[in-house]
């Protein structure tokens, strides 16, 4: 993303006089973050007390997490919600990497379950087969969404921030015209509730099937979505083609003296970033857990958003990300029983936006501290 | 053919088109012209968004204690306190710039949304101002010189912020350490200080401009009042290469294409569909800027965060 991505370990000379020992250091980094967490929440909690008049702070984070995982049946879901946001994550992942600042998620993730509605409620076919050629259409989807911003960076030099937030507003829009009209994806008349903008639900053979685990109940989307995870992990740490991505996220001079071919890179990654995004829609649409296996007006239901934070919050790691994305998925599957205590069930976005600000900051300490002392050092020596 | 023309001539004849237009493009203005003092430090303020959204709630709260420019007082306030957060963090702490701006957006939607749905605040439209003579100029007129008294704010704003940025010093240094930090920072400017003071500046610009449409436009508060129009800002300060001139026309042409929303289907045009309508403004954005993106030179290190010993 920037030079705020490099590791402290880079820029702290060995033999620096004066370092503490390793051990010291890592617990000064757990209470950093202890610090900044409960900072976050404490915050969160300040803002139930005096910001609404009904519902005390206690009562707001014990439903949170009676309804994220302690009710029974209740982990099952989260796990559900845990995979579009996870997928989200990964694309984001591999973007963040190659240096590029896609935040059109939603749109993208939109546009995929689109592709994936279109395809999925026409074609025949044994089930397996189906499921697959729909989930392959979602990608197609968001990446040819995220691609146009990517084509647009690397020929034109328009800034991707700009354009896939602006395209993710097409996309929702482009979606709900599709959602009114009968040859794209609005369901015929007949056999429809009176809701009038919703898309036939996929066929019962053309669903993601779901396991049964001690009472809780989840796709095997979930499955898919940390075992893509591996994979961006693999790839990104293990490989030459994400040693090149990272290389060009760090100092896109250096990569191009090194021979990488900067327009292929930047616009894959914001392909493969668009399909993880498209995916995760189409996993939404044929996983269950978000309405009735039907394209819906607001499909996107800020999934796009909350999986790009989890990407942030991880800092670009995908293993690390499997767990922020589930902490996500808790508060959102938390948030549901909000209404029972009389809190506006945004607080849970207010939890969610203190706790990435508040995760921000350590990094950032940590990072400006060890450039401190490696100028200190380098001085001392001259 | 013809239909299409006469249709063209109905829409640009329509007084309450240039009014609708107006009153977008006023807002865009406020929050585009501090974006641009931002940008010609060096920084992309994604959080304009979140400054207007956080002004816009002040206004609505601060009205019905303070009045309307109690309202607008609230809204600075709050800008700011957005910009405060902003700047501190990537200009201080030096996290990325983006992410933060980001995350902010999300935030005080957050919040907001949790407020309203807590307590609604109860605002009203402000009254309308007529200045004599000036509104009779035929279809522009009433649009520019019959608004809503807020909207007169904007007239000084605009020319101050060109006499700030190109004829003190200030603007200079601030123009400086957009080009090149670390050429300023060897000649004593402190860079990362003058720009938080930038963004200090564009969020309560942004932070009145949200106050403002509050009050010349919708009675009623949503947290769906700012709905992507400080993006749009961001892009009207690109569309204008970085100039105050092009800056507001770009706010200018981004107010008449999401005028076109209200107006067309109000003529009895129903041949577009209104989601058609909703993207335009976003649509027109991304073409513009595909258009002028490259043949504009942007202050060289925008985007880039300053350390000093670092390129």
């Amino acid at each position: 993303m920037s030079e705020t991505a490099v590791f402290e370990s880079e820029v702290v000379p060995e033999n620096v006089p004066g370092e503490r020992s390793k051990a010291a250091s890592a617990l000064e980094v757990l209470a950093l973050y202890a610090i900044c967490l409960f900072g976050a929440l404490a915050l969160a909690a300040l803002l139930v007390e005096f910001g609404s008049d009904k519902g005390s702070w206690t009562s707001v984070y014990t439903v949170i997490l009676d309804g994220a995982i302690r009710r029974p049946g209740r982990w099952g879901l989260t796990l559900g919600i845990t995979a579009p946001i996870l997928l989200v994550g990964l694309g984001t992942t591999v973007s963040g990497r190659a240096g590029l600042v896609n935040i059109g998620q939603e749109g993208q993730l939109v546009v995929g379950a689109g592709f994936a509605c279109y395809v999925g409620v026409r074609i025949g076919g044994p089930g397996p087969i189906a499921i697959v050629v729909a989930l392959a259409c979602g990608i197609i989807g968001g990446a040819i969404w995220a691609g146009i911003a990517g084509a647009l960076r690397f020929w034109r030099n328009v800034p991707e921030v700009l354009t896939t937030l602006l395209m993710g507003i097409v996309a929702s829009n482009l979606v709900g015209w599709g959602l009114r009209n009968r040859f794209l994806l609005l369901a015929p008349p007949e056999g429809r509730a009176n809701r009038n903008q919703v898309s036939l639900p996929l066929a019962k053979s053309h669903r993601i099937p779901r396991v049964e685990l001690f009472g809780n109940e989840f796709p095997i989307s979930i499955v898919l979505a940390v075992g893509l995870a591996i994979v961006v992990w693999l790839v990104l740490g293990r490989t030459v083609v994400g040693f090149r991505l990272r290389m060009l996220g760090r100092n896109a001079r250096t990569a191009r003296r090194a021979g990488v071919n900067q327009k292929r890179y930047g616009i894959g990654a914001m392909l493969v970033s668009g399909g993880f995004a498209g995916l995760a829609g189409a996993v939404m649409l044929a996983g269950g857990d978000f309405g009735d296996y039907q394209l819906v007006a607001d499909f996107g239901a800020g999934i796009g958003f909350a999986g790009l934070l989890a990407a942030l919050v991880a800092r670009q790691r995908a293993l690390v990300l499997i767990f922020v994305a589930f902490l996500f998925a808790g508060l959102r599957s938390g948030s549901g029983f909000l209404r029972a205590t009389g809190v506006s069930a945004r607080i849970a976005d207010v939890v969610q936006g203190t706790l990435v600000l508040s995760m921000l900051l350590p990094p950032a300490i940590l990072y400006l501290r060890a450039r401190r002392r490696a100028i200190a050092a380098t001085s001392a020596r001259t | 053919m013809s239909n299409f023309f006469s249709a063209l001539g109905d829409i640009f004849t329509n007084e309450s088109m240039y009014r609708n237009t107006m009153i977008v493009a006023v807002v865009l203005m406020f929050a585009a012209s501090g974006e641009l003092v931002a940008e010609k430090a060096g920084t992309i303020n994604i959080s304009l968004e979140g400054m207007m959204l956080a002004g816009a709630y002040a206004a609505a709260v601060g009205q019905a204690r303070g009045g309307a420019w109690g309202g607008l007082a609230m809204a600075a306030l709050a800008g700011l306190l957005v910009a405060a957060i902003q700047a501190n963090m990537s200009h201080r702490l030096s996290a990325d710039q983006f992410v933060v701006g980001l995350v902010l957006n999300v935030l005080v939607l957050g919040i907001v949304g949790f407020l309203v749905g807590s307590n609604e605040p109860e605002s009203h439209v402000v009254k309308r101002f007529e200045i004599p003579g000036l509104s009779k100029i035929p279809l522009i007129g009433p649009a520019l010189f019959d608004a809503p008294w807020v909207l007169y704010v904007v007239y000084p704003v605009v020319p101050a912020i060109w006499f700030l940025l190109y004829r003190t010093r200030w603007g200079l240094e601030v123009r400086a350490i957009g080009e090149d930090p670390n050429a300023s920072d060897v000649s004593g400017l402190s860079v990362n200080k003058l720009r938080r003071q930038t963004i200090y500046l564009t969020g309560m610009l942004a932070g009145v401009g949200g106050g403002y449409f509050l009050y010349a436009r919708s009675p009623l508060f949503e947290d769906s009042l700012i709905g992507g129009r400080g993006y749009i800002a961001i892009a009207a300060v690109i569309f204008g290469g970085w100039t105050l001139k092009g800056t507001v026309a770009g706010c200018v042409i981004f107010g008449l294409v999401s005028s076109f929303v209200l107006t067309i289907p109000g003529l009895g045009y129903k041949a577009i569909d209104t989601a058609f309508l909703a993207m335009a403004p976003n649509l027109v954005t991304i073409v513009v800027m595909l258009l002028f993106a490259k043949r504009v030179r942007q202050p060289a290190a925008l985007a880039r965060p300053f350390l000093r010993g670092l390129k």
